[in-house]
């Protein structure tokens, strides 16, 4: 009885909290919006040196957001790999011997590859971007990864701290060097707004497909023997 | 008159699958009724015009998150986690 | 009441069955899940409302990209947390076990590996 009870206070609790959350969308979509943004950014998009509006708010107008947004990233990454505990990146438990994902993998990785610079690419006139490009890069790891692949990069070493912290640091990098030569923190120079974007985006690219490798890599908890902290496992 | 079928079409979906998801007796089930619920999602961002979206959801959503997912379900014990009593 | 805005209403009924789902639930793996939705309505109210003109709007495009990255992030810190508590501990709940929740755990022995 007081079970029926319990969950019958739930679920008015959620239809209320859901209701008012309704009420509340119903009252703002009532009134006009107070700032055109649509129309600032068609107004300023020339200037910021990309032609696509998502990707020219992404990493120019409200760049500060992507940088934390990739601050965050490299932390839940350093969270997820200090819980790691696979013996090894060669672990027979990790091979397969599906001739299909075999198949599978010769053909897909290379597109995938091609695929993701693709996205990467297209990100300043059409859709696309880094942070799409870094997912397809990390789905084509995650396969790689599932196929029995040994990926020496993610081992614990200065190739993966090198991945992980590289789009933050080129990121900051740049913001601090814009501030220090007498601009805003984050303002490109003149002129240098395209191939900054550009080179930032590869980066981000990078880190970010790195941080979701990583973060799946270290999921599975082997039955190995718990190596000591500092230990090399 | 279209328009209004087919988001109302997919919000429906949307709201099913997501029912789905949190009832499913079978966490195996659950965790693929969450991977269809992201490519529905990824319909809903083309139908809002927002491309962008809908390609990061597609892969992220559905593809990533769903293959994270699942290797996590078949190590924790597919019928362990019964919906609510 | 244009589409865009049923989009909102659809993102507020995913809270509202997210956040059901979050409560009730007790297996960690589908507190997940049910959180994951919750943060599906949110975006889906955050464009759906700024869009309810019909015509794209990139900034809110622009922070839900972002969100969906972080979202993303945080599931798989929560799957290895989720499998390293799991681990640990054999339960799949955070709730002591009791005489009704044996069948949830499972003995130190008989963990992750050996079922594989």
């Amino acid at each position: 009885m007081i079970r029926v009870l319990g969950v019958v206070t739930m679920v008015v609790a959620c239809v209320v909290f859901a209701g008012f959350l309704g009420l509340a969308v119903w009252q703002i979509s009532g009134a006009p919006a107070p700032v055109n943004l649509p129309g600032l950014l068609a107004e300023n998009l020339e200037a910021s040196g990309v032609e696509h509006p998502v990707t020219a708010v992404l990493l120019n107008f409200r760049s500060y957001d992507t940088l934390l947004e990739i601050g965050v990233l490299v932390i839940a990454g350093i969270a997820g790999i200090s819980m790691a505990r696979t013996t090894s990146l060669e672990d027979p438990d990790l091979r397969t011997s599906d001739s299909l994902l075999y198949a599978l993998q010769r053909w897909f990785v290379p597109l995938m590859l091609l695929l993701a610079g693709y996205l990467l690419w297209a990100g300043s006139d059409r859709p696309g971007g880094a942070f799409q490009a870094g997912a397809v890069l990390a789905a084509s790891g995650v396969m790689m990864r599932l196929g029995g692949i040994p990926m020496d990069f993610l081992r614990p070493g200065m190739l993966l701290r090198l991945g992980l912290a590289l789009g933050f640091t080129v990121f900051l990098l740049v913001a601090v060097a814009s501030a220090l030569a007498g601009e805003a923190f984050l303002a490109y120079p003149e002129g240098f707004a395209k191939p900054l974007i550009l080179a930032i985006e590869t980066v981000l690219t990078f880190s970010i497909a790195m941080v979701l490798l990583a973060l799946f890599v270290s999921a599975p908890v082997n039955r190995a023997q718990e190596p000591e902290e500092g230990e090399r496992g | 008159m279209i328009e209004w079928l087919l988001d109302g079409l997919l919000v429906l979906a949307l709201l099913i699958t997501a029912v789905a998801v949190l009832a499913s007796r079978n966490l195996f089930r659950a965790v693929v009724m969450f991977i269809a619920f992201g490519l529905l999602m990824a319909l809903a961002w083309v139908r809002l015009q927002a491309p962008d979206i809908a390609l990061a959801e597609a892969a992220i959503g559905a593809g990533l998150s769903g293959v994270l997912l699942l290797d996590a379900a078949r190590h924790l014990g597919y019928n362990r986690g019964g919906p609510p009593k | 009441m244009s589409t865009q805005l049923l989009y909102a209403f659809a993102g507020v009924a995913l809270c509202g069955i997210g956040l059901f789902g979050f409560i009730r639930l007790d297996h960690l793996l589908r507190k997940l899940l049910a959180f994951n939705l919750m943060g599906s309505g949110v975006f889906l109210v955050m464009v759906g409302l700024a869009q309810r003109g019909g015509e794209p709007d990139p900034v809110p495009q622009a922070l839900v990209l972002t969100g969906i990255v972080v979202a993303i992030a945080a599931t798989a810190l929560a799957v290895v947390l989720i499998r390293r508590y799991y681990h640990l501990s054999g339960r799949t709940t955070l709730a002591a076990p009791g005489p009704e929740r044996k069948s949830t755990t499972k003995p130190a022995a008989d963990r992750e590996g050996a079922e594989v």
